[in-house]
C-alpha cells in the first residue's frame, strides 16, 4: 500500500541519528520557549532562520517543526502551574488546569495535557499522511484564479481567529499586503517603494518584521506593565499519575478535541489557537456527569480537550503548507521562508520532487511527539526551575539572540535597523489593540497574491468574473464570504467575544 | 464631536494615512496599466484605496459608537520604548565597527537599564554569560560570520 510505503520512507529518514538529534533539539528548545512566557515559536523560528543556511534541508525543517509542536507542550505546563499561558493556544488550558493545580492535582492535569497532546499528535500525523497526497492531486488543478481565491479564504480565515475587532483585523491584513508590495515587481522588474535604498528593492526582511513586531514590541509592552507576582506550584507536583476515573473522564474529551483540532487545523487561518478555543467551548456545552466538578473549577476535561485540540491543529496546519505552499498561520509562513532559503519552492511538487523531505518531516512529527511525552513528564521539575529566571535577565537574552539573528541574515546591519522601526510599529499596534498576526500573514501572502491576481487577469483579459465562473475558485470565494457573514452575525459576534474573554 | 474610542480613532487614522500614502505612491510613480494588463501600480493602488476606506470607517465608528470607558490608549512606556529600541539601534551601528565582543555586552547592559529591577551584578554576569554563549553557539557551533573584534584589531592581528 502506498501509504505504508511512504510512511516507511518517512520513518527511515526520520530515524537516522542526525535527524533524531535535530528532532530532539527542536522539541526540547520548543518546550523551553513554550515554558518561557513572552517568547513564542514565531520569534524563535525567526531567530533560527539564519542558522539553517549551515544545515541540510531535512534536519533543518525537522528542527523547526519540533520547535512548533514542542512549544504547545511547554505552553500548557506554565498555564497549569502558574496560570500564565506560555503560548496563546494554552490560554484556555489555564482556566481549569490552574484550578486543578491549586487543588493539589497538578500532576493529573499535566498528565492529561501531555497524554492528550501525544494522542492528538499521533492522529494528526496519520491524517497528514493520508490526506496530503489527494490534496496534492487537487492542487495541480489549481490555476492562478484558484490560488488567488484560496489566499483570500486563508486571509479571511485568519481574521476569524484574531481576537478584537473584525474590521481592524482586515485592515491589518491589508497593511501587511501593502508592506509586501515593497519589493521589485516580478512582472515588470520595477522597484517599488524602495526610496532608492538598495536593500529595500529585495523587499523588507520577513524576519525583521517578525522580530520587531513580535519580539521587540512584546518586550517593550511587558516592561511597561507592572511586574506580576508569580505563584508557582512546584512542591505539589508529585503524583503524576491520574486516577482511573480521571482517565475515564479525559479520554472522550481527548477524542473530541483531536477530531475538532484536526478539522480546524486544515482550514486556512486555523491552527492551534482556534482549535483549543473551539474544543473548550464544546466540552463546556456537554452535560456534566454527577461526580464532575463544573468547568472553571478544575474539570480535567477542560484540560484534556483543548490540549488535544491544539496539538492536533498544530499538526494538521502543515497540510496546506505542504500540499499547496500556502501558509495558514505565521509559524507556517516561517516554514515556507525556511524552505525558500534552502532552495525549495513550497507547493504541490514538493511531495514528488523531495519525497524524503516530505515524508521525513511527517514521520519526524510523530517521533518528536513521542520524545516529548517521555521527556517532559519526568523533566517537569527542570522546566519549573526555568520559570524562576527573572524577566530582567531573560529579555536582554532574547534581544541579544534576535540582534545576532538579524545581523547574520544578510551579514548587514540594515535588517537590525528595520527591526527597530517595526518594534516601534509593534508597540503602536499593541497600544491601539491591533492584532499583529494577520499583518504578518498578509505580508507573506502579498507578493504571491499579486502575482496570481495579475496572471489570472491576464488570462481572462481583465474580466473579474473569471474568479466566479471557475467552480473551484468560486466555491473558495463563497466560503470566504460565508465566513465573514457568519462572524459578523450578532449572535456569533457575542459568543465569539465571550469565548475570547474567557481567556 | 467627542471621540468615543481613542484606540479605534487613532488606529483608523493610521490605516487611513498609510493606505492613502501607498495608493498615492503607486499612482504617482508606477504604471497602473489596465485590468487586462495590470501594471506594477495596479495591486498596491487598489489595496491602498481599500485600506484608506476601512480606516475611515473605523474612525467613523470610533466617533459614533458608544463605549463604556472611552477605550483610552493609556500611558506610553517611553522609557522601555526608547531604551530597548535605542540599544538595538546602537548594536546595529557598532557591530560591524567594534565586533561582537564589545557590542553584545553593551547591548545587554544598555537594554537592562529599562528594567525597574536593574542590578549591576546581575546585568554584568548576564552580559558575560550571553557573550560567551553566543560565541560558542553562533560562531563556533553554527559557523556564522560575525565580526568578533574591532576592525582595526583584525587588520593588525
Amino acid at each position: 500500500m502506498d501509504l505504508l510505503e511512504n510512511l516507511a520512507l518517512g520513518f527511515a529518514t526520520a530515524l537516522t541519528l542526525k535527524n533524531l538529534a535535530y528532532a530532539l533539539f527542536g522539541s526540547v528548545l520548543g518546550t523551553l520557549i513554550g515554558v518561557l512566557p513572552g517568547l513564542g515559536p514565531v520569534a524563535t523560528i525567526a531567530m533560527l532562520l539564519p542558522s539553517i543556511y549551515a544545515l541540510d534541508t531535512v534536519p533543518a525543517l525537522i528542527m523547526l517543526a519540533g520547535i512548533y509542536y514542542g512549544a504547545q507542550y511547554g505552553g500548557s505546563t506554565t498555564a497549569i502551574l502558574i496560570n500564565v499561558p506560555g503560548e496563546s493556544s494554552s490560554v484556555v488550558t489555564a482556566l481549569d488546569g490552574y484550578k486543578m493545580a491549586r487543588q493539589g492535582r497538578a500532576g493529573p492535569a499535566l498528565a492529561a495535557a501531555g497524554l492528550g497532546s501525544f494522542f492528538a499528535g499521533c492522529v494528526g500525523t496519520v491524517i497528514i499522511a493520508a490526506f496530503a497526497p489527494p490534496l496534492t492531486e487537487l492542487a495541480f488543478k489549481f490555476g492562478p484564479a484558484e490560488y488567488f481565491s484560496l489566499m483570500v479564504l486563508g486571509l479571511i480565515g485568519a481574521v476569524v481567529l484574531a481576537s478584537g475587532s473584525l474590521i481592524k483585523a482586515i485592515a491589518m491584513i491589508l497593511l501587511g499586503l501593502l508592506l509586501g508590495q515593497i519589493n521589485t515587481d516580478v512582472i515588470s522588474g520595477v522597484p517599488r517603494y524602495s526610496f532608492d535604498i538598495p536593500e529595500l528593492t529585495d523587499g523588507i526582511g520577513f524576519v525583521a518584521i517578525a522580530m520587531g513586531v513580535f519580539g521587540f514590541g512584546e518586550i517593550i509592552s511587558n516592561l511597561g506593565r507592572p511586574a506580576e507576582e508569580r505563584e508557582v506550584f512546584t512542591k505539589d507536583v508529585k503524583g503524576l499519575m491520574p486516577t482511573a476515573q480521571d482517565l475515564k473522564d479525559a479520554f472522550p474529551a481527548m477524542l473530541r478535541g483531536t477530531t475538532l483540532g484536526s478539522l480546524l487545523g486544515v482550514l486556512p487561518g486555523g491552527g492551534a489557537l482556534l482549535s483549543s478555543f473551539a474544543a473548550y467551548t464544546l466540552e463546556k456545552k456537554l452535560t456534566l456527569k454527577p461526580h464532575e466538578v463544573p468547568f472553571g473549577q478544575g474539570n480535567i476535561r477542560g484540560v484534556a480537550g483543548p490540549e488535544s485540540a491544539n496539538n492536533a491543529g498544530a499538526q494538521t496546519s502543515f497540510i496546506p503548507m505542504l500540499t499547496l505552499g500556502i501558509p495558514p498561520n505565521a509559524v507556517m509562513a516561517l516554514m515556507v521562508g525556511a524552505m525558500t532559503i534552502k532552495g525549495i519552492q513550497p507547493g504541490p511538487q514538493v511531495m514528488t520532487s523531495n519525497p524524503e523531505l516530505f515524508w521525513g518531516l511527517i514521520a519526524s512529527m510523530w517521533v518528536g511527539n513521542f520524545m516529548l511525552i517521555i521527556l517532559n513528564l519526568p523533566l517537569i521539575g527542570i522546566w519549573i526551575k526555568l520559570l524562576t529566571v527573572p524577566y530582567r535577565l531573560l529579555y536582554p537574552a532574547i534581544l541579544a539572540f534576535c540582534c545576532i539573528g538579524l545581523y547574520t541574515l544578510n551579514n548587514n546591519n540594515f535588517d537590525v535597523y528595520m527591526a527597530v522601526i517595526f518594534g516601534l510599529f509593534g508597540y503602536a499596534f499593541y497600544k491601539l489593540k491591533c492584532e499583529p498576526a494577520p499583518l504578518l500573514l498578509g505580508f507573506i501572502l502579498g507578493p504571491m497574491m499579486e502575482e496570481n491576481l495579475r496572471r489570472a487577469l491576464l488570462l481572462s483579459r481583465g474580466d473579474y468574473s473569471a474568479f466566479l465562473t471557475r467552480p473551484l475558485s468560486a466555491s473558495l470565494l463563497v466560503a470566504a464570504a460565508l465566513l465573514v457573514v457568519v462572524v459578523s452575525l450578532p449572535s456569533i459576534k457575542r459568543s465569539r467575544k465571550r469565548a475570547f474573554e474567557e481567556g | 464631536m467627542k471621540i468615543k474610542s481613542q484606540q479605534d480613532f487613532w488606529s483608523g487614522l493610521m490605516f487611513l494615512v498609510s493606505g492613502a500614502l501607498f495608493a498615492w505612491g503607486a499612482i504617482a510613480n508606477y504604471s497602473f496599466g489596465s485590468s487586462a494588463r495590470p501594471g506594477p501600480g495596479y495591486f498596491p493602488f487598489g489595496l491602498g484605496i481599500i485600506l484608506a476606506l476601512l480606516g475611515a470607517l473605523i474612525m467613523f465608528e470610533a466617533l459614533t459608537i458608544e463605549t463604556e470607558d472611552g477605550e483610552p490608549i493609556g500611558d506610553i512606556a517611553w522609557k522601555p520604548l526608547l531604551v530597548i529600541l535605542g540599544s538595538v539601534f546602537v548594536f546595529g551601528l557598532l557591530l560591524p565597527l567594534v565586533g561582537m565582543l564589545i557590542a553584545l555586552p553593551l547591548l545587554v547592559i544598555t537594554s537592562s537599564l529599562a528594567s525597574e529591577q536593574f542590578t549591576w551584578k546581575g546585568t554584568l554576569t548576564n552580559g558575560v554569560f550571553l557573550t560567551g554563549f553566543s560565541w560558542l553557539v553562533f560562531i563556533k557551533g553554527l559557523g556564522l560570520t560575525i565580526p568578533l573584534l574591532p576592525a582595526f584589531l583584525q587588520f593588525a592581528g
